[in-house]
């Protein structure tokens, strides 16, 4: 281990980055430091505003409950079974027309007075954002605040389907921060479960072909087809366990499909009203009956089980072990990690079967993790929260501090593909995105800089990462905020 | 770039603002030809059979169910382009341009990939190999990179990425600017001064600094010369009137209100593209994506999700026409997807992920008119592995054909750095006009 540069790594690369004070305090123990942060439960979001994300569905029920009676008899007669649940909004946007057209003005004018879910989802998304940028620019545990983001985008769910406006915050809260100290089957089951997957990733309808509800809707020779929707199943297998290139065929993305019809959420209208509103509910009557084969193993009918066991069956194997080791080893040691990282990593994955925290010990102890002091380009999110930090800058509750991860390009729970946000410099470090930063920067030194000490600020939150350019190029600064801005800039603090 | 260039930058920029033409001296290398070229790249995987529906295949109806859009002449109806194929009634602008020669449409297209991964189908849309993650460049950046003459200029950028990163198709030996719209104050050129200094060791950082610069310079640049030219072409119309219904609620005036919003970036990114690809001593090419195709529920047909989408898509296109005014003539965009989607509708009123595309060619420089495809029809047994769009046109052969008569790309350096074992996808030829 290069020692001096220890607890910049530590605090930097692995934390979210230095408070004044925090490299003097880890010392000479950067590992130890990062392993204690691992003890105890994990942190909890203790802001009263925050709800839970049933609370927050059934308020989604209601809305749309009072849209549809406000829509009157011709959108009711359009409603076809399972049309009216809590994520058809988006597309009824344009179908509504076709209702109002005939309408009345004075329907329309009803219909005007009634919330709209972007206008409840809003407020909400932004207590959540700011919530989670106050603990992590504030937090004692920044290693584990990493790895609840490094999870949170691994398990990626994203805020341009409008639902997921509402729910991110809840899905973080509740299927990703209770499990980020545990077991990956644990957090893997929290997450396929939870409503905001099971909605973003289209589960919830899912239907299997001769499930009951097919039967029916044939015998009754509805025109509405239904149908599976396989986006859940090939989403798990390739971006959460076994990756890509990970072994699965065309045929096992359907017949997990088929395993998982069924996994829905309570309280829908129409048919489906069935269940706990705003809870995962299995909906026998989509599942599809019946032994399935999935990676080459039977399973026999079991209902909502049979899911379970399949993503247990999956999180086992070696497959999984090795593309979780990787995205941990290209988030904390380098772009392109070196493959016996990536095979040590993924032994402690397999041999703890799946215990976090035993992959996160084995991850500090390599000496790799601790040989490049640069060896990542911050993510805009990255570089915002490590600002915070060094700066101490408040997190109001005016929208100022989201509005920069807007400006720099990552609008928080928005990566646009539940591939979630890359992870690589190129995906970065782009000459418009570069000089976004450093427009951000300056408007920072502009506000804050007059009553910095730069100089002082750049040796606490880089210690001996710092370099003597920046270091004199700080010092020669004409004001003291142009002091901050080149400090926010400069190459040291651009990475990690 | 060393600093006496950046302030000849600056002091060009602020001679632009003056409604001054700037000067030759920024660092955009002289392009070797006036052929311009824009990629377009639809992230998650557009519908192709709702872009560009087979009204005239038989099963198309059947297969669709109530998302199927109707024959040319009926309510809501395709665009007809010929007796088997039509438009989206929102592509309007493609069915003008059809009508004017100057767009073609490809069908069942798609890539070497043939698994069904959004992001292992868009690495090889973008990297040109056949496999995905066979490469850390892109196809486009290769084809600059062996363009004549462009070898002896190749520190100057001759494309231009308008995001805020470079997307993988660009990425390479060949050096590329990246533009994106800003909304904070530009810095005071004292403090540039220094930043500039302090990334003199930094490889990286200098020469994105520098791109960065450069491409501000251009980027806002005042329209000028565009002047006399039609006023509402400036006017964003990204929502299709279309899909506005008469008496829409306050929900749908909302809606409005945030696609006005989305549809000004756009537009502002659309206008960027155009002062980029104007200019004579600009650069050539131009890569910019659109993200929302991935349909897998509650697609709509005629009217809906995407349905809107589509109809951004084509006024975005009408405003690049109309910014780039006489440059129009010698452009060539082509837009793109990774692969399509299933043939069938699924259970949730939307598409899966699925293999044979639609892509476009459309502009001045087009030889168009034409539905190029070899219609593998959407019977069952015709369908590939009995759920997609059987693939009979490798997306290769439309790239390696605009590389090679458009940009005059040499062919041997087609066949070997940029599009490597491709020689079963010969390049199309006559895609432009002589």
């Amino acid at each position: 281990m290069q020692e001096p540069f220890a607890p910049a790594i530590a605090a930097n690369r692995f934390g979210l980055g230095a408070r004044p004070g925090d490299l003097e305090r880890i010392g000479g123990h950067a590992p130890d430091w990062l392993i204690a942060q691992l003890k105890g439960g994990a942190p909890v979001l203790t802001d009263t505003s925050l709800r839970s994300s049933q609370d927050i569905l059934v308020q989604t029920l209601d809305v749309r409950r009072a849209q549809r009676e406000a829509g009157g008899k011709k959108a009711r007669k359009g409603a076809k079974p399972g049309a009216d649940d809590v994520a058809s909004n988006e597309a009824k946007a344009g179908g509504a027309g076709e209702a109002a057209s005939e309408d009345s003005s004075a329907r329309a004018a009803v219909i005007q007075k009634l919330l709209k879910l972007p206008q409840v989802y809003r407020p909400i998304y932004i207590d959540e954002a700011t919530a989670r940028l106050r603990h992590a620019a504030s937090t004692d545990r920044p290693f584990v605040e990493r790895l609840t983001q490094f999870w949170t985008n691994h398990f990626a769910v994203s805020i341009d389907k409008i639902t997921v406006l509402g729910l991110a915050g809840a899905f973080e809260r509740e299927a990703i921060r209770p499990h980020v100290l545990g077991n990956f089957t644990d957090l893997l089951l929290a997450v396929e479960r939870h409503p905001a997957m099971l909605l973003y990733l289209d589960n919830y309808l899912s239907t299997g072909p001769n499930s009951r509800l097919a039967r029916m809707a044939t015998r009754r020779q509805t025109e509405r087809k239904v149908g599976i929707n396989e986006n859940l199943a090939r989403e798990i297998l390739e971006l959460h366990t076994l990756g890509v290139n990970g072994g699965y065929t065309q045929q096992d993305v359907t017949t997990f499909a088929q395993v998982l019809t069924g996994w829905s959420i309570g309280g829908n209208f129409g048919r489906l009203r069935d269940g706990e509103p705003g809870k995962f509910t299995f909906r026998e009557a989509l599942h599809e009956p019946g032994a399935k084969t999935v990676l080459g193993k039977r399973y026999s009918e079991d209902g909502e089980s049979e899911g379970k066991a399949v993503l247990r069956d999956v999180a086992a194997k070696p497959a999984t072990a090795t593309f979780i080791a990787t995205k941990l080893a290209r988030h904390f040691i380098a772009d392109e990690p070196p493959p016996s990282v990536v095979e040590k990593l993924a032994k402690s994955f397999t041999k703890s079967h799946g215990d976090l925290p035993t992959v996160y010990r084995t991850l500090v102890e390599l000496s790799d993790s601790w040989a490049q002091p640069f060896a990542k380009f911050k993510t805009p999110t990255d570089y915002i929260v490590s600002s915070y930090r060094a700066l101490d800058l408040p997190v109001d509750t005016s929208r100022r501090g989201l509005a920069s991860f807007e400006l720099l390009g990552q609008r928080t729970w928005s990566p646009g593909s539940p591939a979630g946000w890359p992870d690589r410099g190129a995906d970065w470090d782009g000459a418009s995105a570069l000089m976004k930063r450093i427009e951000w920067a300056d408007a920072v030194g502009q506000r804050v800089g007059a009553h910095q000490n730069a100089l002082d600020l750049a040796a606490q939150v880089l210690g001996a990462t710092l370099s003597d350019d920046t270091r004199k190029a700080i010092s020669r600064a004409a004001s003291g905020a142009q002091a901050l801005t080149l400090l926010l800039t400069a190459p040291e603090f651009l990475r990690r | 770039m060393n600093r006496l260039n950046r302030r000849q930058f600056l002091t060009a920029s602020a001679l632009a603002a003056g409604g001054a033409l700037m000067t030759s001296r920024l660092a955009f290398a002289s392009a070797n030809t006036t052929s311009r070229f824009v990629f377009i790249i639809l992230r998650g995987a557009l519908d192709g059979l709702t872009a560009v529906p087979p009204y005239g295949d038989v099963d198309y109806a059947r297969l669709r169910g109530d998302i199927a859009i109707a024959a040319p002449g009926s309510a809501n109806g395709a665009i007809k382009l010929d007796n088997l194929f039509g438009l989206h009634s929102n592509l309007r602008f493609l069915g003008d341009s059809y009508t004017a020669r100057e767009l073609v449409v490809f069908h069942a297209v798609a890539s070497p990939y043939r698994e069904r991964s959004h992001f292992d189908g868009q690495d090889v849309l973008e990297n040109g190999f056949v496999r995905p993650h066979a490469s850390q460049s892109g196809w486009l950046n290769r084809a600059l990179a062996a363009a004549p003459s462009n070898g002896a200029t190749s520190r100057k950028e001759l494309g231009v990425a308008l995001g805020q990163n470079v997307p993988l198709v660009m990425r390479g030996p060949a050096s590329v600017a990246s533009w994106s719209p800003s909304k904070l104050a530009a810095l005071d050129e004292d403090t540039l001064d220094r930043i500039t200094d302090l990334y003199a060791r930094d490889p990286v950082l200098s020469k994105r600094l520098a791109d960065a610069l450069a491409a501000n310079a251009i980027a806002n640049e005042p329209a000028s010369d565009l002047a006399d030219s039609d006023d509402s072409s400036m006017t964003p119309q990204m929502a299709p009137a279309a899909d506005v219904p008469a008496g829409s609620s306050q929900v749908l005036a909302k809606r409005e209100q945030g696609k006005a919003a989305a549809s000004a970036r756009y537009v502002e990114v659309i206008r960027a593209t155009a002062n980029f690809l104007r200019r004579d001593d600009g650069p050539q090419i131009a890569v910019f994506d659109a993200t929302g195709w991935d349909t897998h529920a509650n697609e709509g047909g005629a009217q809906g999700q995407l349905a809107a989408r589509l109809g951004a898509l084509d006024a975005g296109l009408r405003t690049l026409k109309e910014q780039l005014g006489d440059t129009w003539q010698n452009t060539a965009v082509l837009i793109a997807t990774e692969f399509g989607r299933t043939a069938a509708i699924n259970g949730t009123r939307g598409t899966d992920h699925g293999t044979g595309a639609a892509a476009f060619l459309i502009g001045g420089a087009v030889q168009g008119g034409r539905v190029i495809s070899d219609w593998p029809g959407l019977s069952a047994s015709s369908l590939y592995e009995g759920r997609d769009l059987k693939p009979t046109l490798d997306t290769r052969s439309i790239m390696k054909g605009v590389l090679a008569d458009h940009l005059r790309v040499p062919t041997a350096a087609l066949e070997k750095e940029v599009f490597p074992d491709s020689a079963r996808a010969k390049a199309l030829s006559g895609l432009f006009r002589a």
